[in-house]
């Protein structure tokens, strides 16, 4: 029989560990990206990377305790079994990095550095300066490169991934996919396809991502039948560096090493920064938060710094704030904060032009990571859950199982950012390269015993179903080159973004979001009559790759929207307000929105392609190990605020 | 707020070097694009994408050009912007106004590397590069065996130091001794010799690393103008790189002289 293959779709953190895992494993793969695999968006990312261990162990802490965070920051909507064995693997995942020569920050004594981060009271972050994802990226990247000298792993750098191939029977058995130089679109054959390709950020305009980050190939596996899981959940980073191109992310590590945001407590104060005194300052998240103070979960942060910049506070009236890491301000010696957060200091430094150790930086909420995703299964551990004290033994996933990230496309997988499984409604800092390290090697072995199950190889296929796909892919790239209206696709996804922006992000507002859903129709119309393409080569045609992406982004928004308007609650990052109190803005944000809504809507949104639109449908969650509660993070209000910060920590509620 | 800036808001004028094929004649462009505050190349090429006309008003294709991260970390935007290589995405047209006056602004692809279309370029030498020296730690494998060698923290900021490299090339258009036909490996993959080198565990490989910089086109060919320290973006201590593998390489070959 002939040899059996699997083809990787995205180079990022979630690729590379799968690619790197299944060719230990003795599997050949093949891997696709647009860019060579080392730049891909997983670079960007900053902080660190969670995991329980043996100090804050002692202190307390312990895998459940980190399970527990994480099913709480994403309010509850997460399955519970897969965060249960993400937690439980964490310390894991650390170590091996650790062994591939990633280089962690060290103690003085030159054991592993640790960080606070958002969600959590215990110091459970391990990070590579402020360049952790770039860090962690390399030592995969270097491994996988290994594996390409000794001929188990095949790199495709450039190419485009255009459609999964299916066959009769409905399982996935290759890829159609396209060479961004040559322009030749071909076929491959594998007995499995693992799409690791990150998040859809570009659907917004500016957001922290990549601007390769523009979920295409999900919104293609989804057009091929494959389902969306939760797409309305996507988190909107509270701290970044507005810009014109795009949104620069200003790591959560800078209020985790003391980083305070401020607004200054007159509306439209113009002093500089430096010369308002402390006492002039609303250090609001400490006022509202005494607890965890300005490390509260993102979601949270992101909504009260909206809501003061609403009320007319942000700086210079307008949609800013002071995030401060001034020595005066954190009492931090500078030295100690450049060795810390140098990597991100920098960035503020090169695209602002200001030391921010020395004057306070101006920051707002950017669009930064997709919870939702490609909808994937996992079979449940036939062990029942039993404690430990650490993480537990049973009630996570059957390891190894086929069913473990895979769509309900059998054969096709997913995992990452570009999956819908471990982060619920909002996702915690320093969890997201935890995820995609995480899905990428646990999803290995269930790859493997996928494909030995099928019978045959896909190298044995007829090649029909191969072929038709090719021809109905060089059909729509005939269609685009030979596109001579007027509409240029980078003005098209530019008036998509704005309205994504602007209406279903932060806050969500149904009759809003009805006028962004018509207005998503309309873009699709003059795409589908009206385009223009401004460059006809065939020959490296960036703009024609990106015209197709932008339809993908188009069937992407409408299924965020139309999830975000059905779901009559607020969850996580999904804030609903109710249309009459939409611009009441004398009432806190709080007070204004749907509260969760267990009873109706602790469930899992699942959207299918259907006839060319969106239809949604839902399942439960599985929280089989611990129950829901009441979301808070000891948010006070004014004169009692001093009062509940001498309230104990609240303690996580035991394993059933 | 931002540093030195020049003040004008006048349109920013791009001067773009074009290339439609790899083997195609090189030609020029120029743009007129109303400024905006904290623009930067990136944004810049933006804009034009969206309404891709000339200053004659010609209409033409928008720029192809490599671009991920926006936030120099990823490398793919590397370009020569007005005779230096850097990233368009931190190349802020408000410094560049600064530092050069208002005239416009003068954009070519890469020249130590084969031309893909207009700025895109071929940077697969750099990668196969990485290959040659054994770019990795050779770990047994990804099963579960503990936590890696205990590093002090010196030994950490030096490494880390060095894993910021992010392939972009700059060290490689700077340096007069790395040309399109040569085999010099360059600043570059010489210092990720010393990064795997300095790890306890990548140490294993270290005497094939100093091999596969030694000979035709290896470290004996820098001719040490120091460029390359000074056009990287990550300030990567490149000459003290070259001079540490320089030493072990000679080590290493008095070492093999006498042992064979």
């Amino acid at each position: 029989m002939a040899q059996k293959r699997v083809i990787v779709v995205g180079g990022g953190l979630a690729g590379l560990a799968a690619a790197m895992k299944l060719a230990e494993d003795n599997v050949a793969v093949d891997l696709f990206s647009l860019v060579p695999v080392k730049r891909s968006h997983s670079v960007c990312a900053q902080g660190g990377i969670n995991a329980c261990n043996e100090v804050a162990r002692q202190q307390g802490y312990s895998e459940w305790e980190h399970f527990y965070e994480t099913l709480k920051g994403g309010d509850f909507l997460a399955n519970q079994p897969p965060v249960l064995d993400m937690a439980r693997m964490a310390p894991n995942v650390i170590d091996l990095l650790d062994r591939m020569g990633v280089p962690f920050n060290r103690t003085s004594e030159g054991y592993r550095a640790l960080r606070l981060f958002g969600g959590s009271l215990f110091k459970r972050t391990h990070y590579a300066g402020a360049t952790t994802g770039q860090q962690l990226l390399y030592a995969l990247d270097e491994q996988c490169r290994r594996w390409e000298v000794e001929g188990r792993i095949t790199k495709y750098e450039f190419w485009d991934f255009l459609w999964p191939v299916l066959d009769d029977s409905g399982r996935c058995v290759g890829i159609v996919a396209q060479d961004l130089r040559t322009m030749q679109i071909r076929s491959f054959r594998a007995d499995a396809v693992v799409m690791a390709t990150g998040g859809n950020g570009l659907i917004f305009g500016q957001s922290t991502m990549s601007v390769i980050c523009t979920g295409s190939a999900s919104a293609r596996c989804y057009a091929a039948g494959a389902w969306l899981g939760n797409p309305e959940f996507v988190q909107v980073h509270p701290t970044a560096i507005p810009g014109e191109d795009k949104c620069r992310l200003m790591s959560e590590s800078a209020r985790g090493e003391g980083g305070r945001i401020w607004v200054p407590k007159k509306k439209g104060d113009s002093r500089q920064p430096n010369s308002i005194p402390e006492e002039e300052r609303d250090y609001f998240l400490e006022r509202l938060y005494p607890k965890y103070k300005n490390i509260v979960p993102r979601d949270i942060a992101t909504r009260e710094i909206f809501y003061i910049c609403e009320q007319g506070f942000g700086v210079g009236n307008g949609q800013m704030v002071y995030l401060d890491l001034t020595e005066k301000s954190t009492g931090i010696k500078y030295e100690e904060l450049k060795k810390k957060l140098g990597g991100i200091l920098e960035i503020y430094e090169k695209f602002v032009g200001v030391d921010p150790l020395l004057e306070p930086m101006r920051i707002y909420p950017a669009v930064h990571y997709s919870m939702g995703g490609l909808w994937v299964g996992f079979e449940k551990d036939s062990k029942p859950f039993e404690a430990d004290g650490k993480g537990g033994v049973g009630g996570g996933m059957k390891h190894g199982s086929p069913k473990n990230q895979m769509t309900n496309v059998p054969g096709l997988y997913a995992a990452g950012e570009a999956d819908y499984q471990y982060h619920g409604a909002n996702r915690l800092g320093a969890n997201s390269l935890l995820s995609c390290i995480f899905t990428g090697l646990f999803m290995g072995p269930s790859v493997k015993n996928y494909i030995e199950s099928q019978k045959g190889a896909a190298a044995e296929l007829p090649s029909g179903i191969f072929d038709a796909r090719v021809r109905d892919e060089q059909g729509k790239l005939q269609k685009l080159l030979k596109a001579n209206g007027d509409q240029n696709p980078y003005v098209l996804q530019r008036e998509l973004g704005k309205t994504m922006s602007d209406n279903v992000t932060i806050i969500r507002v149904n009759s809003r979001m009805k006028k962004t859903l018509a207005l998503i129709e309309d873009l699709k119309q003059r795409f589908q009559t009206k385009l223009g393409m401004p460059d006809g080569s065939t020959w490296s045609n960036q703009t024609v790759g990106f015209a197709r992406a932008v339809w993908d982004m188009m069937l992407l928004s409408e299924a965020i929207t139309k999830g975000a308007i059905a779901r009559e609650e607020s969850r996580g990052a999904h804030f609903k307000i109710p249309d009459d109190k939409a611009e009441r803005i004398d009432i806190p944000l709080d007070a204004r929105a749907l509260p969760r809504d267990d009873h109706n809507w602790l469930k899992s949104t699942i959207a299918s392609y259907k006839n060319g639109t969106c239809e949604l449908s839902y399942e439960p969650v599985d929280i089989a190990l611990a129950e829901p509660v009441k979301r808070d993070y000891g948010k006070t209000t004014g004169a009692a605020a001093a009062a509940a910060a001498t309230k104990p920590v609240e303690e996580p509620v035991a394993a059933k | 707020m931002t540093a030195a800036t020049s003040g004008n808001k006048a349109p920013i004028v791009l001067r773009i070097k074009r290339q439609d094929t790899p083997t195609g004649e090189a030609y020029w462009e120029t743009f007129s694009i109303p400024y905006k505050p904290n623009m930067n190349i990136t944004s810049v090429l933006q804009a034009i994408a969206g309404n891709p006309v000339t200053t004659e008003g010609k209409k033409t294709a928008p720029l192809n050009y490599d671009a991920a991260c926006l936030e120099e970390v990823c490398g793919s935007c590397t370009m020569v912007i007005n005779g230096r290589a850097r990233q368009a995405c931190s190349a802020l047209i408000d410094h560049i106004r600064a530092e050069v006056g208002d005239g416009p602004i003068v954009i070519e692809p890469m020249s130590k590397f084969p031309v893909v279309r207009d700025l895109m370029v071929d940077r697969t030498r750099m990668f196969e590069n990485l290959k040659r020296i054994k770019g990795w730690i050779p770990v047994d494998g990804y099963y579960n065996q503990g936590h890696g060698p205990k590093i002090d923290p010196e030994q950490q900021e030096e490494m880390y130091a060095m894993s910021r490299c992010m392939t972009c090339g700059c060290c490689l258009e700077a340096c007069p001794q790395f040309t399109k036909d040569n085999h010099f490996v360059g600043a570059q993959v010489i210092s990720q010799v010393k990064y795997f080198n300095m790890h306890p565990t990548g140490d294993v490989h270290a005497d094939e690393r100093l091999e596969a910089v030694m000979g035709e086109g290896g470290i004996t060919d820098c001719g040490n103008a120091q460029n390359c320290v000074k056009v990287c973006p990550k300030e990567i201590p490149l000459v003290d790189s070259i001079g540490w593998v320089g030493r072990k390489a000679t080590v290493y070959s008095i070492k093999e002289f006498f042992t064979k």
